[in-house]
């Protein structure tokens, strides 16, 4: 059919538009127009882009960007980076793991996995910090710990509602159990703030597990998630070894842990500025 | 001389003085200056044996079969041990008991996760694989020592929290992240002690504490060496690679700031010596609720605070915000 053979030409020759420089990582090919990974659907991915990269057929959630998130949520202009500089060193003298952070850098454009700061959201100032997962699986070591600490601080010195979006992988094992101890110091900052009433809002996306799973993401005086999220403590992979079965699909989901009461909302890309505006705005 | 010849030496000196002791009880030949020249010798080698041990020999230590267990420790150093039970709201997980007690007639809170010693009791106890009920348990006995003004000490031996479908349900995740919090709030003292494994969150669970030492055999991780060999190396019999590049010895998370100080061991290991372990384990704990009785509620707290506040190694550019 003369359909048929329009299509795969079209496939063939993509248009390679230039990207700026928050979109050198590519979750979604370049080009104009994708498959959505989850329906097969074909999407113009400017449409998809304007979408907040979510699919407009089967709204499947594409990954956000650190930067991408921040532009769709922070008022403009408003956003000021914390401890932008702040890198990994090497404390265990890991192999390899310069080598793998340098090459993360680059093709991120980011110094680690996580980009803290100040601004407003519909006006009202929050602290936020927000994950990155394509930077080594958004794994946390001491520099996502750190600055997740001092984010907390600065709330807690300012009296300002904190926001974190989690998309982790979990601890970071080339950094030991320095890792697994950024779980205590962050979950120990969260508690002064705790103390002290202020708010913190807990906004999971996919993927939630392991160490964050375990600490600073579940810590939330509210707990959300953006809809199929994988989200649990213990990686799929590990449980069927374990148990000896298979697990079901939706096992370890925003809807799964919505269903068994550990979730206080699932709220879609396209609400949650509305419903963090709203939240917010109660909690004055 | 490589471990291996060092044991084979260390054995071969040990056949040696057993057949000159049998040859000086059935002959009149005195052997005891020999034999003490040697049995010198054979004490020389295997302290260094034991100085030496490979992080991933500690591991094997650590897993034991024979170890203490936390039952072991409390039935040892305290009086009056009664188990309390359950988490108020799904169940009771044998994996993690608690319960009061006296130590030296001031009364303690101890918490710690129980390891089997048989597979009948390994079964019942989970292998120390702690559900959120545990954990659960643990925060609820935890935040009654903070009200009744007695202090914590938790024993840590665990692979790890158990990686199941009920886990996950329940709330795994969430009730750790709780206790890492609200352990790091309780206006009490807090000793833990990592007795054998250190695995990861599940060890950690009950692990946030004023003083936090380790058995000079255990180890502390944030993955089984096991885990971190598939993950990295696509191959899980690189865990003795993966032992070594982790730094999870007594002796690493020492040097890393993150443990305050280590437990010395019978020589060959905790189980080759129970009495003298839980002696020694007993004296950390005198020492270390000596050191925190002094201070008040708010430098107790601010202290745990900056201790983990401290943790971690990071590079900061200058001019920056």
């Amino acid at each position: 059919m003369f359909k048929d053979i329009f299509q795969k030409k079209q496939k063939k020759k993509y248009i390679v538009v230039p990207q700026n420089q928050e979109q050198t990582r590519k979750e979604i090919p370049d080009g104009i127009v994708i498959k959505c990974k989850k329906c097969q659907h074909i999407l113009y991915t400017k449409d998809l882009e304007k979408n907040l990269k979510v699919c407009t057929q089967c709204q499947y959630h594409y990954p956000l960007s650190a930067r991408e998130r921040i532009g769709s949520l922070v008022d403009e202009g408003t956003f000021v980076e914390f401890d932008a500089e702040m890198t990994s060193s090497n404390p265990l003298s890991f192999p390899e793991y310069e080598e793998k952070i340098a090459s993360d850098q680059k093709k991120t454009n980011l110094q680690d996995a996580i980009i803290t700061g100040k601004g407003m959201i519909e006006s009202y100032p929050v602290v936020i910090g927000v994950m990155d997962p394509s930077f080594r699986m958004g794994s946390m070591g001491s520099v996502v710990g750190e600055k997740i600490t001092r984010a907390i601080e600065h709330s807690l010195k300012t009296k300002t509602p904190f926001l974190l979006f989690s998309a982790s992988g979990g601890a970071r094992m080339q950094e030991g159990v320095l890792s697994l101890m950024q779980m205590a110091k962050t979950s120990a900052a969260l508690k002064k703030l705790d103390k002290a009433g202020l708010l913190f809002i807990s906004i999971m996306t996919d993927p939630t597990t392991g160490g964050v799973s375990a600490s600073f993401a579940s810590l939330g005086d509210i707990n959300m998630a953006e809809p199929g999220a994988l989200i649990g403590f213990a990686g799929r992979r590990i449980i069927e070894q374990t148990i000896r079965q298979k697990l079901p699909d939706d096992f370890q989901t925003s809807e799964f842990l919505l269903e068994h009461g550990q979730l206080d909302q699932v709220v879609h890309r396209h609400e949650l500025k509305k419903n963090l505006a709203t939240i917010l705005q109660l909690h004055q | 001389m490589s471990e291996l010849e060092q044991e084979k030496s260390l054995q071969s000196i040990k056949k040696t003085i057993s057949e000159l002791k049998t040859l000086s009880e059935t002959s009149d030949i005195d052997l005891s200056a020999e034999i003490a020249r040697l049995e010198e010798k054979a004490k020389q080698l295997s302290e260094d044996y034991y100085k030496n041990l490979s992080p991933w020999q500690r591991v094997q230590l650590a897993r034991h079969g024979e170890r203490p267990t936390t039952l072991e420790y409390i039935e040892a150093i305290f009086d009056d041990f009664i188990e309390l039970h359950g988490d108020r709201v799904f169940g009771d997980d044998q994996a993690i008991i608690g319960g009061i007690a006296s130590l030296n007639g001031q009364p303690v809170t101890v918490i710690g996760h129980q390891k089997g010693r048989n597979t009948k009791e390994n079964l019942q106890r989970n292998f120390g694989m702690g559900h959120p009920e545990g954990y659960r348990k643990a925060l609820r006995l935890m935040e009654q020592a903070e009200k009744f003004g007695r202090p914590i000490v938790t024993f840590i031996n665990t692979a790890g929290a158990y990686p199941g479908i009920e886990g996950e349900k329940r709330g795994q995740s969430e009730a750790i992240a709780r206790n890492l919090r609200e352990m790091a709030g309780l206006e009490v003292p807090i000793l833990c002690f990592v007795i054998g494994e250190g695995g990861s969150g599940g060890a950690l669970g009950i692990g946030v504490g004023d003083r936090i030492y380790m058995l000079e055999n255990s180890y502390y991780s944030v993955i089984s060496p096991e885990g971190a060999a598939a993950i990295l190396w696509k191959d899980s019999t690189q865990a003795q690679r993966a032992a070594e590049a982790m730094k999870i010895t007594s002796h690493d998370l020492k040097e890393l700031g993150v443990i305050d100080g280590i437990v010395p061991e019978p020589k060959g290991g905790a189980h080759l010596d129970k009495k003298a372990q839980t002696d020694f384990v007993k004296g950390f704990i005198e020492q270390g609720l000596q050191e925190l009785t002094t201070l008040s509620k708010e430098e107790l707290i601010e202290q745990r605070y900056e201790k983990y506040k401290k943790i971690g190694e990071v590079i900061e550019k200058e001019n920056m915000d």
